[in-house]
């Protein structure tokens, strides 16, 4: 209901309900506490107000009031509580499965490269009714990827690698607005994400004279950076063979244990001397500086679909990765 | 109004918003040790930053803290201490009446400070020789490539190396700075010490200054460890 | 010819003695107050000039009165110069050094030298601040996010760092001295218990105070130490931590916020026992409240950071913190409507302010709790609905709690009285205008304007609001100017001020008005509880107001 009210914008992701949901509950709940507290002032300004002869009475207080007037609110407090962190929780948590979109965030523009190997500037198009989860960092400065209509944001950092997703389910075009300031033109960094009917988009995706998916961008640059000379899937390399590395368990070195998620293969790539895998030697050389961050994403679009697709899929390696299973690599 | 002091003995030192002296010397006291929680808060800033980088960046941090030398760091850490068993012994003399044993115990603190720093000066000194300042000061670019080799088994990042030096500096960098304040404070309370204006009835000044020479000391009592000796075990 | 008799002026403390140097290097907390006065109220002046600018350029959704860089070095100084250099000191600086002495009945502060030179330390930091401000600004956000302030900006981020980094040296010894204050110049029989809350809110911020400031101190000098010897403990680039840099900072910040809303809660408990003439109702509960703020306060700072990259339990726990130190909130308000019950209640000015804080800080907090609610938070965190909510609370609630404070201590403080249908007059306008400014922006935040934003011409329908926003704030402006208009006629031509104009209880009001300097002939001997209003005549109308 209430779909185009102009008090809030439209709902066009399976979040922004529930988000809605709980801002009418606190809306209708601080009406309520505001005309509580506005109404006994006014009644007893008005009944208490100063009369000649007519004494105010010393009341010291009441345990009992007391008690109760932070037990309750106490109690209002952590149902909203939950039931946000609930919400908050699926914001948090991408579905397995999801497409993936790799954002970069510069001054002053959003960059955007699809699985399918599509890149787009300040404009996103996604297919209604696919969880898409977006992986984005920044080239220099924080900024926040901000949809309103999907009730969802992000900040996105320089350094690291940061995830949001997203449902989309109306067609349509909506506010992309970038939420951190970031200097200059951060009231600029701005864009649209268009929505589209799944044919509509599988059309769109063929238009633009796309010859290779990001993963096989990425199997490009593995070779031309040299990184199959010592990543070898023969289990002779010099570095760990990388099929199914995205998502397992890792052990270093030290002892330490991790998930290969896309932080730790970006950090294997810029700084390798800092995580050494178990088993082999530090002789991984510096990459930071010699990619940008796009020659990254498609690097570790192309790691991930070295993982075996789930059985039952017939994935191919280098056609469009749909089946790579993103298993527990989540990114925070 | 009625001078109400007029009818009470005190000395000179008595300031006239307070009613007698020990309500002075509370408020004295109660105000240097707030002063002192406050500085916990400022240092503990940077020990934050410091354990928030030496646990991610454990290498680096490791392979960097052990090329700053621990015998200057020790001696240092003896100078401090000898010195706050001279401001003890100050605020005793104070305490005593014992003007001569107390300009001699404050110009001991005095000595030893300086000492400190002196020492802090040369340890300084080696860091710039050995290109460890982070940056490019006067010229000398940071490089770490000798902490490397000295450590082959380990990877010494240049960037997560150079954060060490960076808090390494401001850490003993703004502790150097509190103790040239010491030395001023000292400076001064010799100055009234020879003047004959402390004694048993009044020694305020002396003991709230040796509480702040105290506190200093604890902070560096920290650094020591912190930066120059944990985990000195072969890496 | 015969030669009336002119009566001696009766000495106080502001013709005890005169000229510039018995000012300038005073001692008296009274005068160190009125000092504090008169420079924040210029810093007041010059961060609302700055405000004015940004909602004139928001009137157009494009950005066509100043350009991008001086627009976001507007919104930047007017957030700096309002936080640090109006609201910290405000009610603490003025009303807290004025009066914590004589109501508890002390001749002055603990350290009066240390006072002054807090004073002198404010200034140096302003000093700072507006040098910053006239040689070309800072366009950072006051919030100072790294890398954009320490390897991105181009502008004075050192200077206006540097000032700031004084400025907070001044709000510690502040802090310090109201402490030892209260803990060891109480006259006798001022126990704990009968301190006025004023009192103890004030105690609850200068812990604040004194426990945070040193940490937003560090953090600025490791800020200047990045900038200018780029070392790389804030920048990924240098292998340095960002989000590191915004937990210190929102450690300070957050806090901060409760440095600037206790002293006004403080204020309000003043008021509103006078004008009900009632004890508060819950003495001891609002009194420990203000402590259960103070400490809470600091557990909470990441709820500023939910979106900021941190992980998901994390913000868990700081939401659920956040909920936790709302409560003491909301036991104040309901205790402040309850001292209403069976009251006798006037209206005068400071009355009308004290219930506007309690109204305006009602709708403020509720809407931390919208912040505080994870899900929600997503969505309108960095919009105008933050913007909205801390307007509520720190204009709304703060400012509203400091003209509350100054209209009902300006007849002791000046010795004068002020007409009180003009400061009625002045206290709705500022109501009515608050509400105009900010309560849109709750609805342009949830509809998805960013804050920070100079330019909004692809989305046109955020325009209304925006007009409104603007409209509301040409009448604020005029509610802020009506006082200082009539404060300062007052000092001329107002009617001479009796001990106690408003029959409140307080050993403030015992003193002559203005009082002395050094505030009492004789220690006072306190026998009696906060508040005595059964024993304390009300005023006479026609004998205690100015018109």
């Amino acid at each position: 209901m209430f779909e185009s009210f102009p008090l809030w914008p439209q709902r066009a992701s399976t979040i922004a309900g529930q988000v809605d949901a709980l801002y009418v509950f606190l809306v209708l709940l601080s009406l309520f506490m505001t005309a509580a507290i506005f109404t006994m002032i006014l009644i007893f300004a008005i009944r208490y107000r100063r009369r000649p002869g007519v004494q105010a009475e010393q009341i010291e207080g009441s345990h009992k009031l007391e008690i109760t007037w932070s037990i309750v609110p106490m109690g209002v407090f952590m149902v909203i509580f939950f039931w946000s962190a609930i919400i908050f929780f699926k914001q948090r948590t991408p579905p397995d499965g999801a497409g993936t979109v790799y954002v970069v965030a510069k001054q002053w523009m959003w960059k955007l490269q699809h699985e399918e190997g599509q890149r787009e500037i300040n404009q996103l198009h996604i297919p209604v009714g696919k969880d898409i989860k977006l992986i984005m960092t920044s080239q220099d400065v924080i900024h926040s990827f901000y949809v309103p209509a999907f009730r969802i944001k992000q900040d996105v950092l320089p350094g690291r690698y940061t995830t949001t997703w997203f449902h989309a389910t109306k067609a349509g075009t909506y506010h992309l607005f970038c939420a951190e300031y970031c200097g200059t033109q951060h009231s600029g960094m701005i864009g649209q994400v268009v929505v589209m009917e799944p044919a509509e988009y599988q059309a769109w995706l063929s238009g633009g004279g796309v010859t290779q998916s990001l993963a096989q961008t990425g199997e490009t640059m593995f070779q031309q950076l040299g990184c199959a000379t010592c990543h070898r899937t023969d289990g002779q390399g010099r570095g760990p063979n990388l099929a199914g590395l995205y998502g397992s368990k890792v052990t270093l070195v030290d002892g330490r244990t991790l998930t290969a998620d896309e932080n730790y293969i970006r950090e294997s790539i810029l700084v390798p001397g800092v995580k050494i895998v178990s088993g082999f030697q530090p002789v991984m050389p510096v990459f930071q500086g010699l990619v940008t961050e796009e020659q990254l994403n498609s690097l570790i679009a192309y790691v991930k679909s070295l993982n075996p697709p789930p059985s039952g899929t017939a994935g191919t390696p280098s056609g469009v990765p749909a089946g790579a299973k993103l298993g527990e690599g989540q990114v925070q | 109004m009625t001078d109400s002091h007029a009818a009470t003995q005190h000395g000179p030192e008595l300031l006239h918003h307070f009613a007698d002296e020990e309500q002075q010397r509370n408020s004295a006291s109660l105000g240097m040790w707030l002063f002192l929680g406050t500085e916990i808060m400022f240092f503990g800033g940077m020990f934050l930053a410091y354990l928030v980088y030496r646990l991610n960046y454990f290498e680096s941090f490791a392979a960097s803290s052990r090329s700053i030398a621990v015998p200057l760091g020790a001696i240092n850490t003896a100078v401090l201490l000898c010195s706050s068993l001279t401001v003890v012994l100050a605020v005793r003399a104070a305490q005593m009446g014992k003007r001569k044993l107390l300009i001699w115990m404050l110009i001991l603190t005095l000595i030893f400070g300086l000492a400190f720093l002196a020492i802090k000066g040369v340890e300084w000194h080696e860091k710039y020789e050995e290109h460890h300042i982070p940056g490019n000061f006067m010229g000398r670019a940071f490089d770490v490539s000798d902490i490397q080799r000295d450590f082959p088994k380990l990877h010494v990042d240049p960037q997560h190396a150079q954060i060490f030096f960076s808090l390494y500096f401001a850490l003993t960098g703004i502790h150097a700075l509190h103790m040239i304040v010491g030395v001023g404070i000292f400076l001064w309370l010799i100055y009234k010490a020879w003047k004959g204006d402390f004694g048993p009835k009044y020694y305020t000044p002396v003991e709230i200054g040796g509480l702040y020479w105290h506190f200093v000391d604890v902070v560096w009592i920290y650094l020591f460890p912190l930066l120059y000796l944990i985990d000195r075990k072969p890496l | 010819m015969a030669t009336a008799a002119i009566a001696p002026e009766r000495e106080d403390y502001l013709n005890k003695e005169y000229g510039i140097r018995s000012w300038l290097l005073t001692v008296d907390h009274k005068r160190i107050a009125l000092l504090y006065l008169i420079s924040i109220t210029l810093f007041f002046f010059i961060g609302g000039f700055f405000a004015l600018l940004i909602r004139l350029e928001l009137l157009t959704p494009a950005g066509d009165l100043v350009q991008a860089d001086t627009y976001n070095k507007l919104f930047t100084m007017h957030g700096q110069v309002m936080v640090f250099f109006f609201l910290i000191p405000s009610i603490p600086a003025v009303l807290g050094n004025f009066l914590v002495p004589i109501m508890i009945g002390a001749k002055d502060l603990a350290f009066p030298r240390i006072n002054l030179l807090s004073w002198y330390l404010y200034i140096a930091g302003g000093a700072l601040m507006l040098y910053a401000i006239l040689s070309g600004g800072v366009d950072t956000g006051w919030t100072f996010y790294t890398p954009l302030s320490t390897s991105f900006s181009n502008t004075h981020v050192v200077t206006a760092g540097l000032g700031i980094f004084i400025n907070g040296f001044s709000s510690i010894l502040t802090g310090l001295n109201f402490v030892v204050t209260v803990h060891r110049m109480r006259a006798p029989g001022m126990t704990w218990s009968r301190l006025p809350l004023f009192i103890w809110a004030h105690y609850a911020t200068s812990i604040v105070m004194l426990l945070g400031t040193p940490v937003i101190a560090v953090t600025l000098v490791l800020v200047v130490l990045e900038r200018t010897l780029h070392l790389g403990i804030f920048d990924p680039r240098l292998g340095g931590d960002p989000l590191l840099f915004q937990h210190l900072f929102w450690f300070y910040s957050h806090p901060a916020v409760y440095i600037m809303i206790l002293p006004s809660m403080g204020v309000v408990s003043e008021v509103m026992a006078c004008f009900t003439r009632k004890r508060i109702f819950g003495y001891t509960f609002v009194a420990m409240s203000s402590i259960a703020i103070a400490v809470f306060g600091f557990l909470v700072w990441a709820h500023h950071m939910f979106v900021a990259g941190m992980s998901m339990y994390a913000a868990l726990v700081f939401s659920i913190l956040s909920y936790l130190v709302a409560v003491p909130s909301a036991i104040k308000v309901f205790n402040w409507t309850a001292t209403m019950f069976k009251g006798s209640i006037s209206f005068d000015t400071p009355m009308l302010y004290a219930l506007g804080f309690v109204g305006l800080f009602t709708i403020g907090g509720l809407t931390g709790l919208f912040l505080a609610a994870l899900g929600l938070d997503v969505h309108v965190t960095d919009t105008y609905f933050v913007v909205a909510h801390f307007h509520y609370v720190m204009v709304g609630g703060a400012v509203m709690g400091y003209m509350a404070g100054m209209h009902f201590w300006w007849p002791k403080i000046s010795g004068r009285m002020y007409p009180d249908s003009w400061g009625r007059l002045a206290a709705l306008i500022v109501f009515v205008g608050f509400n105009l400014t900010f309560f849109p922006q709750f609805v342009l935040g949830y509809m998805g304007m960013p804050r920070r934003y100079w330019d909004y011409s692809h989305s046109p329908e955020f325009q209304v609001l925006n007009v409104l926003s603007t409209a509301g704030a040409t009448i604020l402006a005029v509610g802020y100017l009506l006082p200082m208009v009539y404060f300062l006629w007052s000092m001329r031509y107002g009617k001479p001020a009796p001990a106690n104009p408003w029959g409140a209880s307080g050993l403030e009001w015992m003193t002559q008005s203005p009082p002395t300097t050094f505030n009492f002939d004789e220690t006072p001997q306190v026998t009696w509880e906060a508040y005595d209003y059964e024993n304390i005549p009300a005023p006479v109308p026609e004998e205690a107001f100015g018109d």
